[in-house]
This record gives structure tokens, C-alpha cells and sequence, in this order.
């Protein structure tokens, strides 16, 4: 569904993530970008030059934020002062919802800056439902939560991981980021049909959608950000945008990044699919509701 | 297994150190066999056992951290060498694993570290130290908060007794050798990349530059800071540094005043000119704000590490 109360009844388009090698080009030549992705961590601090670029871009161009720290899935307390200079920025952005991954990475006050799988278990959907709420309650924003990569399967797991994160999303009533590339990295790590998970995502949820490329090795495959995106993903994209309707996009690429043309018209390739997508699959009973509020806004 | 034990467990060994070559270790801390360990939580696949599934995440912790490191301070790795300096930044971070959100506050703890472990610097540990002082404040000074500047009008109102706190992004340093040019020179070869998604890091070489063959030794006094968002290593005197370390510390002006100029070789007819100018050029460079307690400063100075 393009706008929805995940994602702000926002419309956004095709986004980029922003990135510093990209910071000269952006100011210079004030591309047509429909909005960028800024990663939360780089700007949760006090002040100097990442506040400046970042205003500066805020001056011309839309911004949503999307975070590597928060770990919803992580069995310990949230970090207050982690949630206090994270509403500091998003008072500074005005974003319109606010992304994180569905993972773990600290236990005890230590930190591994990855985003480690949580064991598809009901303790983990109850433990990380409850997180979930505790930072929309304190942001007063969409929260919307990304599925990850990943390399690993914990014998613990009770179920899925697409129905973990239903179980989850619906849980903490909240969106989803949906990330194609990462459903196709997990799949062919873990043997599934990635588009079992496509079409089990409840689609009514879905704020964003996130396209990337990654890296084969002869075992496993690595979520490296560091090629275009492959045709098998733009098709789980394709199948996406078919159930969710028109939805933001945003290409990430981390590393080896090339010219910012190069990576913006990667991204603009998604247009062949947004264009193409008609009406989305409606969550149950939403007809009724879409008659009552037919142009419900913010 | 509750969630709580998996994550503790799973931790434990992500964050266990590599082999030299790169690879997870055989055995845990505590002797335990990692084949056993991982096949305790991890599922093997048709491809890969549990040990292999584990050993990605080990990896890519090590790359992620070791990378965040040696982009923070080459300068260091340049006056160890880089084989020293690989030495170095896995038993620090070993040691000293991530306590924040933000990589960014990796090396905050570095410092001290080295103080107890001076083997990791080899025969240059007074120089490696000052460098990790200089590489440390240059951090804490790129990101750190601006307060409102006092004016010079301001200042002209004071007296001795009042008290004056230091911009959060000032930091004050002396140093035994005259590194700063050489550090400057280090961090202008290198761009910053910042933190980018849920990428995975690769294996990346550090390759540190060399140090000069000489450099100077002698006291040096820096005052590291921001200037319209870009930072500078200013070298201060003797006694102007001395002054403001007062004032940072609390002392009232006319306290800080004694203490800059108690054993000064600086005639006492130059000081109150020499005064006037420090300050002039302090308020032009806004390094001073309204006064904050020390307590309330410890508070500021703990919320980001």
C-alpha cells in the first residue's frame, strides 16, 4: 500500500541512501532525488560537521531514517539515553516513520555493531514486540521494523522466520520494511522459496521496501551492498510492488560505492515496477474502512 | 535456553578472537571445543556445519571492529608499524569491546589501555601515547557540541572571581613530541566512510603510514577545536595552557591566573598584555561558554561513551 499509517500516509518514490562520498556531488550539482535514507547512528550526535551536512540536505530534499542500533530483538532493557538522542534527530528530520532491524546485537553493555538473527521462538515475539512498542510509544512515529540477512539458524527456532515477523509486526502493531535482497540472501542461505516469504508478509503493513545487491561465495551468500541489484531480487520486487501497491523504495550500496549517477539510476530502475503496480492487497476488513475514510490524511 | 542465555552465549562467541589466519578459534575462553559450542545453538545446513555458520558472524565482527579502529587512529598504527599496530588493536579490542551504540566511541578507552599494557607500543610508548591523545581528541572534537559562545563583550565584564567553561568540542592536550603536523598529515590522506547499513565488512588490510625520521621533542601545547565545523590543532604557550586547563577544571580567574603563571620565565610587566590577547583571541575563536559545574560537565562528557 503506498501511504499508510506505517509510513506516514506519505508517497514517497525511489530513494537512495545518503553517503559521504556522495556529499560533494549532492551539493553541487542538487540532484532530483526523491528523498534520501540517512543512517541514524552517523547524525545521533552534538554537533560539527554531520549536523550541517545533514540540515543542509534537510534544506532541499526529504529524509527518512533508518537505524543499525536499536535491536528490537535484543532480551535486555532498551537504552534510555540511546532513545533520548534518537528524538533529538527525529525532531531534527522530521521523519516521517523510523526504520531499525528485526535483530539483536548487545547483551550486557557490550556491542557487536552487527545484526545478529534473534531465535524465531515466542519469547523472542513477545520480547521484541515489546521493545518495539516501548520506542513508538517514547518517538511518537511509525516505527518500521526490517527483516536481515542472515547466515545463521538457531535450533531454538519454533517457527519461520516470515512468521515470526508476522507475529511480531503484528505484535507491536507495526510496519515493515521489507528487504527483497535480504529475503533472497536468507533463502538461498537457508534453502527456502523467497517468494513463500513475499507472499506471506502481511502487505497492508509495508511502509518501504528496500533493494541492494550482495556478493556470492561458492557456500553462502554475503549481504555486501556492493553490486546492482540481480535479476532474481528485482523479481521479488516485482512481486512485492504487485501485492503492495506503489511503495517507496530506497537502493542501499555501502561499499565500493560508485559515481552518484551510477547508484541513483540503479535505484530509478525500480520505476519499471512501480509504474506497472495497481491497486495493493488490503488488509482484512479495510474495504469497509476505506469507504468510511476514502482520503484519510495526515 | 532462554533468549537471554542464547544471546550471552551466541556473544561470547561472535566476539571471540580470531586465529591469525583469520579464522574462528577451535577452542572457547573457557577450553570448551567451538564445534561443540556452535552445534549447541547453531543449525549446520547441506553446506555448512554450525562451526562454519558461527565462524561468518566471528569474522565479521573482527573485520567490522578492526576496520572502525584503524580509520580512527592511523597515526598510531603509523608509529607502531602495522604489524605491531594488528597486535595492538586486537588485544585492545579484546580487551575493551564495544560499550555504545556508535563505533565512533571504540577508542575511548584506549588510552588507558595502553598506560597498562605499554608492550603494545614497543620502545615508543611516550610517542604512541601522545599521538592516541591527539587521534582521540580529534574525535571527541569533530562530533562534539557547540555551545554558545561568550562574546568579548562578555568577557569584559569578568572578574576575578569568576568562572568560565570550555566549549564540550575544546580539548586541551600537551604532548611530548611535536606529532600534530605529522597527524594532520595522516588524517588528511583519509576520508571517512561513516557507518553504512547492515553491509557486510569485508577483510580489509590496515596499512598504516610511515613516521617521520625525526621528530622534534619537547613540550607541545595544543588546544584541539572546531572552527566553522572543520577542527584545528592550535598550539597554545606554556601558560595560556595552563590557564585554560584552570578554568576547565573550575578555578575561579583570578585562581587560574596564579596557577598559568607560577613559575612563568614570562616578565610580570608582558603578562596582563599577553592576558588580553589570549583572551581576544579565544572570544574570536568562541572557546568559551557560560559556566557549567564540573558535575554537570562529567554528566555531558558521560552521555555519549
Amino acid at each position: 500500500m503506498p501511504a499508510n499509517r506505517f509510513n506516514g500516509f506519505t508517497e514517497y518514490g525511489v530513494g537512495i541512501g545518503l553517503r559521504i562520498p556522495h556529499y560533494q556531488h549532492i551539493f553541487e550539482k542538487k540532484p532530483v532525488v526523491d528523498w534520501f535514507e540517512i543512517i541514524s547512528e552517523n547524525y545521533m550526535v552534538d554537533g560539527g560537521r554531520p549536523l550541517q551536512v545533514l540540515d543542509q540536505i534537510l534544506d532541499q530534499y526529504r529524509v527518512v531514517q533508518h537505524g543499525v542500533s536499536m535491536y528490537f530483538g535484543s532480551a535486555q532493557p532498551l537504552s534510555r539515553e540511546h532513545l533520548k538522542r534518537l528524538k533529538t534527530l527525529v525532531r531534527r528530520t522530521n521523519t516521517p516513520w523510523l526504520s531499525d532491524h528485526l535483530c539483536w546485537g548487545s547483551v550486557d553493555g557490550r556491542y557487536t555493531h552487527d545484526l545478529l538473527p534473534i531465535p524465531y521462538t515466542w519469547e523472542a515475539v513477545k520480547v521484541t514486540a515489546k521493545r518495539i512498542r516501548q520506542v513508538q510509544d517514547y518517538l511518537e512515529i511509525p516505527i518500521v521494523v526490517e527483516n536481515v540477512s542472515s547466515y545463521a539458524e538457531y535450533h531454538e527456532s519454533e517457527m519461520a522466520e516470515w512468521e515470526f515477523l508476522n507475529e511480531v509486526v503484528e505484535a507491536a502493531d507495526c510496519g515493515i520494511l521489507l528487504d527483497v535482497n535480504n529475503i533472497y540472501v536468507s533463502s538461498q542461505n537457508h534453502s527456502f522459496d523467497p517468494l513463500t516469504y513475499v507472499n506471506s508478509v502481511p502487505s497492508w503493513r509495508v511502509a518501504q521496501i528496500h533493494i541492494a545487491g550482495h556478493s556470492k561465495y561458492r557456500k553462502y551468500i554475503l549481504d555486501t551492498h556492493d553490486h546492482p541489484v540481480i535479476d532474481p531480487v528485482w523479481s521479488l520486487y516485482a512481486r512485492a510492488i504487485e501485492r503492495c501497491g506503489p511503495t517507496a523504495t530506497l537502493l542501499e550500496w555501502d561499499d565500493n560505492i560508485p559515481s552518484f549517477d551510477e547508484v541513483h539510476a540503479e535505484a530509478l530502475k525500480a520505476n519499471r515496477y512501480l509504474k506497472r503496480a495497481t491497486v495493493p492487497n488490503l488488509p482484512p476488513g479495510a474495504l469497509n474502512k476505506v469507504r468510511e475514510h476514502p482520503l484519510e490524511t495526515r | 535456553m532462554t533468549l537471554l542465555e542464547l544471546q550471552r552465549r551466541m556473544a561470547e562467541a561472535v566476539m571471540l578472537p580470531l586465529t591469525r589466519t583469520d579464522t574462528m578459534q577451535q577452542k572457547a575462553r573457557n577450553g570448551r571445543s567451538m564445534m561443540a559450542e556452535a552445534a549447541a545453538f547453531i543449525k549446520p545446513n547441506d553446506r555448512l556445519t554450525s562451526f562454519e555458520r558461527l565462524e561468518i558472524y566471528n569474522r565479521q565482527y573482527w573485520f567490522r571492529i578492526i576496520s572502525a579502529f584503524a580509520e580512527d587512529f592511523p597515526g598510531l598504527g603509523a608509529v607502531v608499524g602495522q604489524a605491531a599496530f594488528e597486535k595492538l588493536t586486537r588485544a585492545y579490542l579484546t580487551d575493551c569491546p564495544s560499550q555504545s551504540f556508535t563505533l565512533r566511541n571504540l577508542g575511548s578507552r584506549l588510552e588507558t589501555w595502553l598506560l597498562e599494557h605499554p608492550q603494545y607500543a614497543g620502545k615508543r610508548l611516550e610517542l604512541a601515547l601522545d599521538v592516541v591523545r591527539l587521534e582521540w581528541a580529534y574525535i571527541e572534537s569533530f562530533d562534539n557540541a557547540t555551545e554558545r559562545a561568550l562574546t568579548i563583550a562578555d568577557l569584559g565584564q569578568l572578574d576575578g572571581e569568576s568562572q568560565l567553561s570550555l566549549q564540550p568540542h575544546l580539548r586541551l592536550l600537551h604532548l611530548l613530541d611535536a606529532v600534530d603536523d605529522f597527524v594532520i598529515d595522516v588524517h588528511r590522506r583519509q576520508a571517512s566512510q561513516g557507518v553504512a547499513s547492515n553491509a557486510v565488512t569485508s577483510a580489509k588490510h590496515l596499512r598504516s603510514r610511515r613516521l617521520p625520521a625525526s621528530l622534534k621533542r619537547g613540550d607541545i601545547y595544543l588546544g584541539v577545536h572546531r572552527y566553522e565545523n572543520a577542527v584545528y590543532y592550535k598550539r597554545l604557550e606554556r601558560e595560556e595552557y595552563l590557564l585554560l586547563r584552570a578554568l576547565d577544571a573550575g578555578s575561579t580567574l583570578g585562581e587560574a591566573l596564579d596557577q598559568a603563571f607560577t613559575s612563568s620565565p614570562l616578565p610580570e610587566d608582558q603578562r596582563p598584555a599577553r592576558v588580553q590577547a589570549w583572551f581576544a583571541n579565544w572570544a574570536e575563536l568562541g572557546w568559551f561558554c557560560r559556566h557549567k559545574t564540573a558535575a554537570a560537565r562529567r554528566t555531558a562528557r558521560k552521555r555519549v561513551n
